[in-house]
């Protein structure tokens, strides 16, 4: 089924009406249209090809060519979502928050912090070494790296520093706790990828119920 | 922060009066418990006082939270409430404190005469 694009606003609690205090993400839906359809005669998927966001005040030729062309506003950027059989949308339509329901589970994808070069004990959580008694230099460094003459190699996909952070990921399962299609918010059990004010994309969840 | 204002603007308290640290406050807590019956399970709300000195209070719009520290047989015990939590039914001032710092966590190590706190007026 189709998703949107909305804009991480930050998290916040709300209180449930059996007084517990729920852990919210508010995302704020940004202007989300449906700029172009794929089908499967054509492309071999169906999907539909989303435009968010307020178009830049400099634009390419060929970006504004695209939105010309299907005789659309230009928009900031595009993605795509692919549709279930039988679902259906139109060249202009516009989506809202209310393509979600409270109590329905949602993917969210979105681009992680990025860490920088990051050692073992940040990017994969590894128990680094002893913080005293006698321990010299080697409080956060990853021990060994396998085994001695025999295979005489460090195997590949060894665990090592590196470059973490600032990748796509993506959240399954989070529930819907609000939907406000006046102010185009959704609230989200739990957090959600990226930084506050990052893009997101917000889906039907694809497994679950 | 506009948006996360706007959400949790409808869930703020407004009913819940001026305290500080060092104050004593009276806190009535909606407990539920489950009774079996030949129904089943029935639902039963019932109030719950817990009296002490508020030691700490902590600002964060809806997230604020408040300590209370009371001495219960002999033992220390303090409970952090959300401040504006539905399931508080009310907070009463019961006696104002004169402290000259924000966080009393100094008093979980005196007891007695030691502890006392000076009355403020105003």
């Amino acid at each position: 089924m189709a998703g949107l694009i909305a804009r991480k606003a930050g998290m916040t609690q709300i209180f449930a009406e059996d007084g517990a205090a729920v852990p919210v993400t508010v995302l704020q839906v940004e202007p989300c249209r449906v700029i172009a359809l794929r089908t499967a005669e054509k492309d071999g998927y169906d999907a539909i090809q989303v435009g968010y966001g307020k178009a830049p005040r400099k634009q390419s030729r060929a970006e504004q060519g695209h939105f010309a062309r299907q005789g659309q506003e230009p928009m900031r950027g595009l993605r795509e979502f692919r549709l279930n059989e039988g679902e259906s949308f139109e060249i202009g339509q516009e989506l809202t928050a209310e393509l979600f329901q409270p109590g329905q589970k949602v993917d969210v994808s979105g681009t992680s912090k990025g860490r920088g070069f990051a050692g073992v004990m940040k990017r994969y959580n590894f128990g680094g070494g002893r913080a005293s008694h006698g321990a010299e230099k080697v409080h956060r460094q990853m021990g060994s790296t396998g085994q001695c003459q025999d295979p005489g190699r460090v195997f590949p996909g060894k665990k090592m520093p590196g470059h973490y952070g600032a990748a796509r990921v993506t959240v399954q399962n989070l529930e819907v706790v609000r939907v406000d299609a006046e102010a185009g918010r959704i609230l989200v059990r739990g957090a959600v990828p990226g930084s506050r004010n990052g893009l997101v994309e917000v889906r039907p969840a694809v497994k679950g119920a | 922060m506009r948006a996360l204002d706007d959400v949790t603007r409808d869930q703020l308290r407004d009913d819940i009066p001026e305290f500080r640290e060092g104050d004593t406050v009276r806190v009535n807590v909606r407990v539920v418990d489950f009774k079996e019956t030949k129904k089943g399970l029935e639902r039963r709300e019932r109030l719950q006082a817990f009296e002490g000195v508020v030691i700490a209070r902590h600002n964060n719009g809806i997230s604020s939270t408040f300590t209370v520290r009371k001495i219960s047989n002999g033992v220390g015990v303090e409970r952090v409430f959300p401040l504006h939590s539905p399931m508080l039914e009310s907070i009463k001032l019961v006696r104002r404190g004169r402290v000259r710092r924000a966080k009393l966590y100094y008093l979980r190590a005196l007891r007695g005469k030691a502890a006392r706190i000076r009355e403020r007026r105003v």
